[in-house]
């Protein structure tokens, strides 16, 4: 069994039910994201289209991010799910130099890598993932692509010319697969990502990796300052505190 | 920001997460930047024993293990410091993934360290027997074993290139950022190694014969040249792949990373090849040793411009 996932980027309309599933589903905390919706727009007015990709990590065969883990914190499970023990993982941040799909992400409130995992708990108990359940119009398809008769093999077989995998020259072997994308909605290299303000918020690079609220020293205090008490309500907090309504970018 | 866009589809990102920051930054740069000065006093330790009398060099024995404990250390403090999860370090010893250059690094780095303090202890013990305090065991064990320095010191010599080249590797694992390919950053390891270990040891070579200073020199002179071509070919046709030439395309069209690159290419490379020819013409020490600085401050400059640049990659 080698379970997958595909996107039908036709269907998507971007309504983001996949990526509030996830962050509800995992407890994802704030400023992190395990599955997101990328709105890129194409064209010049009034001939311009808006196209939805959601990302999240390609359960690669080949996973440069389980290779350089030096703990085995990320590992393969035998349904071929590349799952993460946050419990062995030392923060080296070696997975989120070598995924090339920027799929993983430091833990703010744990300190430590995280990722998509295909809701692995859920697949355990026999449900589908929290995306793939939110997601209105189906575009999510999700199982075994090892099986002919799974719907995601049929899919797949059914639009064999049009599937396509994120930067497949990086010979990772995603188990991710979309239909319907472009060069320039798959290739984050073809569009252009602009600084400042956008149409909803400010979008830049994050100032941080991992737990802002604490410092360096803090990592070594940690197990004996209840660092454990950082949450998203406390992120939150300082983020407010922080930057003003007007700063954020009125949204 | 890196990319580069296809000018007649005009694809805008309209609505996306921020993307990642910089995630090694300047806290792994000291760790390259030391550990080279680490291992290189080694490798020009045993190169200079091999080609001058011991006499020549007469405190290199003490002062090339010390010199090297206190990078390892540094090196390894800022190692530790790096992770999320400082005190879970002991996992890569019980829990280590053999596929990770990360792992092989840390496991030769501390055997390294290892070795590198029992020579410390074998040469602090002899050169100076009331240090730390007097009645110290590990120096007084030291002096005991005197013979066994020349004895550990082919296997330190070996376990050194390792050590350098293990970095390399970890940024050629690092798959996500194409400028790091595994050829050049293992020579440019090797490069920095003999520039750092070389710099280092000028600083400390006022009793050394004018021969052995000369090769200092010249080991600096050398290495400082081949690294500032292997730069100069990468930064200007590394043609390889999409993401390399648009990170670099970035940094060409200006900004700070390109002014830092330049004054760190200056600072590291030119100064001192410049200065170093100069000493092995005329000997002038004060100049061999602001040649040693420049070297030393330019290799951080250019480390972590090199470091940082790939980074600056949307992945996704």
């Amino acid at each position: 069994m080698k379970l997958g996932f595909l996107v039908d980027l036709n269907l998507c309309m971007g309504c983001k039910g996949c990526e509030i599933a996830c962050k509800v589903e995992n407890e994802v905390p704030l400023s992190t994201w395990r599955l997101r919706v990328k709105y890129i727009d194409v064209g010049v007015f009034p001939d311009t289209s808006r196209s939805f990709t959601p990302l999240r990590c390609n359960h690669c065969e080949n996973a440069p991010c389980e290779r350089i883990c030096p703990v085995s914190a990320l590992h393969y499970l035998e349904n071929g799910i590349v799952n993460i023990d946050s419990e062995r993982c030392i923060g080296c941040a070696g997975c989120m130099m070598a995924c090339p799909y920027g799929a993983i992400y430091m833990d703010p409130e744990t300190n430590t890598a995280d990722k998509c995992t295909y809701c692995a708990h859920r697949i355990e108990s026999g449900m589908m993932p929290a995306c793939v359940v939110a997601c209105p119009v189906e575009a999510n398809i999700f199982g075994d692509i090892e099986d002919d008769h799974s719907h995601i093999s049929q899919y797949i077989m059914e639009h064999r010319g049009a599937v396509q995998v994120r930067k497949p020259e990086k010979h990772t072997s995603p188990t991710h697969f979309y239909v319907g994308g472009g060069n320039q909605t798959l290739n984050p290299l073809a569009h252009q990502r602009l600084e400042g303000y956008d149409l909803f918020n400010k979008i830049t690079h994050l100032d941080h990796v991992g737990d802002k609220n604490h410092g360096i020293l803090d990592r070594f205090l940690a197990p004996f300052a209840g660092h454990d008490a950082v949450d998203n309500a406390s992120l939150l907090a300082s983020e407010i505190a922080e930057e003003s309504h007007e700063q954020e970018g009125g949204h | 920001m890196v990319e580069s866009t296809i000018r007649a589809t005009q694809a805008v990102v309209t609505l996306d997460v921020p993307i990642q920051g910089i995630i090694w930054g300047s806290i792994i740069t000291v760790n390259m930047w030391a550990k080279s000065i680490g291992t290189g006093v080694v490798f020009l330790a045993g190169f200079l024993w091999f080609r001058h009398n011991k006499e020549d060099m007469p405190n290199l024995r003490w002062t090339m293990p010390l010199i090297a404990f206190i990078a390892l250390n540094i090196f390894l403090i800022f190692t530790l410091v790096d992770l999320h999860q400082p005190y879970r370090m002991v996992n890569i010893f019980l829990h280590p993934s053999w596929s990770s250059a990360i792992t092989w690094g840390s496991w030769l780095a501390s055997l390294f360290l290892v070795l590198i303090a029992m020579l410390m202890f074998i040469s602090i013990g002899e050169k100076f027997p009331g240090v730390p305090f007097k009645g110290c065991l590990l120096t007084k064990f030291g002096r005991n074993n005197s013979a066994l320095y020349e004895k550990l010191m082919p296997f330190v010599l070996f376990l050194a290139i390792p050590v350098t080249m293990y970095t390399a590797i970890i940024m050629a694992q690092s798959s996500a950022r194409e400028l790091w390919q595994a050829p050049t950053e293992v020579m440019q390891m090797i490069w920095a190694a003999l520039m750092a270990g070389s710099a280092a040891l000028i600083f400390i070579s006022g009793s050394w014969t004018k021969e052995a200073r000369k090769d200092l020199a010249l080991v600096l002179t050398f290495s400082v040249f081949f690294s500032f071509a292997m730069y100069m070919s990468e930064y200007f046709f590394s043609f390889k792949s999409a993401e390399a030439e648009a990170v670099l395309a970035f940094v060409h069209s200006g900004g700070e990373y390109n002014i830092k690159f330049w004054i760190g290419m200056v600072l590291g490379f030119i100064v001192p090849f410049f200065l170093g020819m100069s000493h092995m013409k005329s000997e002038n020490m004060t100049l061999l040793r602001f040649a040693a600085l420049s070297a030393l401050v330019g290799l951080f400059l250019v480390k972590d411009v090199w470091l940082k640049i790939p980074q600056l990659l949307a992945l996704s």
